[in-house]
């Protein structure tokens, strides 16, 4: 038994420990359930049996992986180890669930649940053990095989299972695009054939590969830098305007849920961003955006004016910003936890007051404001969210265009100084109130065109609506996308905003995923998934200078 | 330079229309109240008990963010779901079992005890877990990012017990014996409030002999006043800091238990308001000091339970006590705009950390 060694163990118990604990919460806080009846690949494995067996897998690659670099067998050795002690928890787990009453307390633990555990009961809790073994061990030989491979691998897996889980909508599009025979020949019940899941995998897989090892060269003929960018630009654009016809009515409706909140996300880019200011009530400037272009156009008794919405428009921005700067002037000279705290504060005062008895004559209290109407362009009332698109991409280019321009100025320099140390950049001579104050009023604008547009394609609004959970969404957005990053953010805002509308009967778990999601990218990749480039070379400075020292 | 001035005015002048226009909201309101005085003077020492009562448990989740502020200089915005989190899971768990058994109705003592201790002790757990994971890698990090994984943290607790209790309001066990009132003075107190009042006096008592007499007190002491220092003392910085999140959380689940006591419900979403207005009330007393804490729960909670009648009534406001929560929040940003030390606070530089 010379290879067992120096086996080092010492690590095992407690990703054991992590393991069981991850696998356990999510069979008992009902995900495993809730994901039960999804199937990524029909009649092969639902989205259930990768939730309660991925952790294991996981954990046993990371395993698998510390062993030292001439006796890689020891990893298998490891993700057994690790795979028999998850399986041992579970297959106690299950035996108490079956066993004892632990449902009058913990509500998710149901007799389905177990059905899901145990494959239906085929053998019972010996599955469900033999299961988890199985995949430490795929996790464990994940580990050794050569990195290209691995990463090809994951890729496809990856890619396939996005497409498993979207497939509904995309059985949807497919149908109304080619016709329904292609579309049931990939696609059955929610998943994704066999056949077609095989395919795709290889496929993708494949490529990943060939791109890895640099077997894909360039195609096609080769243009200078200037010509591509204009190529590109032209690309995009063209796509963007023929997008809704591609998409159909119900994923433009989620672009556009994506655009409003891209929108927002731009603008608390910039106060988050690029002046560094943590805003958690950013979602007030919505609701004051919002409130303005329901008072000024509704046709019903709370309307004001009733003017047009595109008249409207510029008055809200310009009442959002200027709330923005109003509230911005009492709280900018705060330390930064303390502004995050005052904001939060604001937020909630804002929805409180627009629910409240007090504000009712005037905001319409919980029942909100009623008879908003569409924006018209000529005689056309835009009423189908295909139109609607055309608004919210207008403003969101000129948003992008103005936050491009912005940071690129003196002024977005001053801002990153600001951000780096405020001392600093005082003694630079940057006016830190004035400079905060424009950041943010800026900031307020943005969200109040967003508000705007969200007043008139919703006709209708309400309280409910602005509560803090939107200003905790675009938070994470631009956490997520990358802080100070204008692509990262509309990327934020495709993962977190995009994703849940059409996953909405995961909506239970949206939040706690978020809650995971902002914790992990603050540990793993603070910069996020598509960094501006001067907050990644900050947060990696550290590093350069460890290896240099 | 004189250009910088004028802005400041301008901003300044601001700030004391601000403070000129609250300060006439509350005098009027007060004046006109004690003029036509709609209440009996019975109200009125129901409104400062309720305070007291709800006071008292704003001072017990307000020392878990003094205490980790103290020692990190971060605001520990999960703080409120450590208060949940005890009190909804041992609700569920322990409290309901226990009173369907018929134990909590003929044992209510160490019943009571018990679910106290659960509620503790998963607080507890709550807290260590969420210093582990989502704050301990980050100390070094920039201010904004312990703050976000706070925020992350926090939601995952919530529907974390969400997903593990439920979604619904969960009603906490009616005990008989905690029903009715006691006489006092000359008026009646409900024995619930007496027993929150009576408990958060002894667990500060207990907390200030902890912190100043006891050798870990002493270490938690010595690590907020300078972490290098500390540790070249032979304190082990990361297990004391571990100690002050696991004393505040502790605080916490007390309060919890208490909270449950008074409103006789438990819900995955609870912690928010209390942890927001807990927060208040540690900055309200100035925040990284004890019994700061303790002064601006019970200011709080007077201030919140008497303010509605006390001011907004007789400004003929619509069903004024819809905006409780308003003057709690308002508060908070006047206080932090205007004395961010605090009542009893030192003056703590621009930049401490």
């Amino acid at each position: 038994m010379s290879f067992l060694k120096n086996l080092d163990l010492r690590k095992l118990p407690m990703q054991l420990l992590v393991a069981s604990i991850i696998t356990l919460s999510v069979s008992a806080i009902g995900m495993v359930e809730l994901f039960g009846g999804r199937f990524v690949i029909t009649g092969l494995f639902t989205m259930a049996q990768i939730l309660f067996l991925g952790p294991t897998a996981f954990f046993a690659y990371r395993a698998a992986q510390e062993a030292p670099a001439g006796k890689k067998w020891q990893g298998m050795i490891k993700a057994l180890l690790l795979g028999v002690g998850v399986g041992l928890v579970m297959v106690v787990f299950v035996w108490l669930a079956q066993n004892l009453d632990v449902r009058s307390i913990f509500i998710n633990i149901s007799p389905r649940l177990i059905n899901i555990l145990t494959f239906e009961h085929a053998g019972g809790a010996t599955t469900l053990f033999i299961a988890l073994v199985l995949s430490a061990l795929a996790g464990g030989a994940l580990a050794l095989v050569p990195d290209k491979l691995r990463n090809a691998l994951l890729v496809g897996a990856g890619v396939t299972l996005l497409v498993g889980l979207l497939s509904e909508i995309l059985a949807e599009r497919l149908r109304s695009l080619f016709g329904s025979q292609l579309s049931s020949a990939i696609i059955a019940s929610k998943a994704l054939q066999v056949v077609p899941a095989a395919v795709l995998f290889l496929l993708v897989a494949g490529i990943s590969y060939m791109r890895q090892s640099g077997r894909i060269g360039k195609v096609g003929p080769t243009l200078k830098p200037s010509q591509t960018k204009i190529v590109r630009t032209a690309l995009i654009s063209l796509l963007l305007l023929v997008l809704p016809m591609l998409l159909g009515s119900y994923l433009t409706e989620v672009t556009n849920n994506i655009g409003l909140f891209f929108l927002m996300g731009l603008g608390l880019n910039i106060v988050v961003g690029l002046a560094g200011l943590l805003d958690l009530g950013y979602v007030a400037f919505f609701a004051i955006g919002a409130y303005t272009m329901a008072a000024l156009t509704s046709t019903g008794h709370l309307g004001l004016a009733g003017i047009s919405f595109w008249v409207a428009l510029p008055i809200c921005v310009a009442v959002a910003a200027m709330a923005g700067f109003i509230l911005g002037m009492p709280v900018l000279r705060m330390r930064g936890d303390y502004l995050a705290i005052v904001t939060l504060g604001f937020g909630e005062i804002i929805r409180i007051l627009a629910l409240s008895d007090l504000m009712k004559p005037y905001i319409g209290g919980a029942q909100g404001i009623l008879n908003i109407p569409k924006p018209m362009v000529g005689e056309l009332a835009l009423i189908r969210p295909e139109q609607m698109y055309y608004v919210i991409l207008i403003g969101v280019a000129i948003a992008m265009f103005m936050s491009t321009r912005v940071r690129d100025s003196q002024i977005g320099r001053r801002w990153m100084a600001m951000r780096e140390d405020e001392d600093v950049a005082e003694a630079m001579g940057i006016n830190l109130v004035n400079t905060k104050l424009l950041a943010f009023t800026i900031g307020a604008g943005f969200s109040g065109l967003a508000g705007a547009i969200f007043a008139s394609k919703l006709g209708s609004i309400f309280p409910h609506s602005f509560n803090l959970l939107i200003s905790i969404n675009v938070l994470s957005l631009i956490i997520v996308g990358g802080l100070g990053s204008i692509p990262g953010t509309l990327v934020g805002a495709i993962i977190l905003v995009g994703l849940p509308e059409l996953l909405r009967e995961f909506a239970e778990f949206r939040w706690l995923a978020y809650g995971v999601l902002l914790v992990t990218m603050m540990l793993n990749r603070p910069e996020g998934f598509i960094p501006s480039e001067v907050i990644k070379r900050e947060l990696h400075a550290g590093d350069e200078a460890e290896q240099a020292g | 330079m004189r250009d910088r001035l004028r802005k400041l005015d301008f901003i300044d002048l601001f700030l004391w229309i601000v403070r000129a226009a609250i300060v006439a909201v509350i005098l009027i309101g007060t004046v006109k109240t004690i003029l036509s005085n709609p209440y009996t003077l019975r109200n009125w020492e129901d409104f400062i008990i309720f305070g007291i009562a709800q006071g008292s448990m704003y001072a017990l989740i307000a020392i878990g963010y003094t205490l980790v502020y103290g020692v990190l200089q971060m605001i520990n915005f999960a703080h409120g779901e450590f208060f949940m989190s005890g009190i909804f899971a041992s609700t569920s768990a322990v409290a309901i079992p226990l009173a369907r058994a018929g134990y909590l109705a003929s044992h209510p003592i160490p019943s009571l005890l018990l679910i106290a201790l659960c509620s503790i002790l998963i607080s507890i757990a709550i807290s260590l877990l969420t210093e582990r994971i989502a704050y301990r890698p980050l100390r070094h990090a920039p201010r904004l990012m312990p703050l976000i994984t706070a925020i992350g943290a926090s939601f995952f607790w919530q529907y974390y017990f969400r997903g593990l209790f439920g979604s619904q309001v969960i009603p906490f066990p009616d005990i008989p014996q905690l029903e009715g009132t006691v006489p006092f003075l000359h008026t009646f107190v409900l024995k619930s409030h007496v027993l929150v009042i009576f408990v958060t006096l002894v667990v500060l008592v207990g907390l200030n002999f902890f912190i100043s007499s006891t050798r870990p007190g002493k270490a938690i002491r010595a690590v907020a006043e300078n972490k290098d220092v500390a540790a070249l003392m032979g304190i082990n910085v990361n297990r004391t800091i571990s100690l002050t999140f696991a004393t505040g959380a502790a605080m916490a689940g007390v309060a919890g238990m208490l909270y449950a006591l008074v409103f006789h419900q438990v819900h995955f979403f609870m912690g928010f308001i209390p942890g927001i207005k807990a927060f208040t009330a540690a900055v309200l007393g100035g925040i990284g000091s004890i019994p700061g804490a303790a002064v601006g729960g019970l200011f709080l909670g007077l201030f919140e339970s008497l303010g509605p009648s006390l001011f907004l009534q007789s400004l003929g406001i619509p069903a004024f006590n819809q905006l409780k929560d308003v003057i709690a929040f308002t508060m908070l940003v006047l206080v932090l705009i205007f004395r961010p030390q605090g009542i009893v606070g030192e003056r703590l530089k621009e930049k401490k950390a």
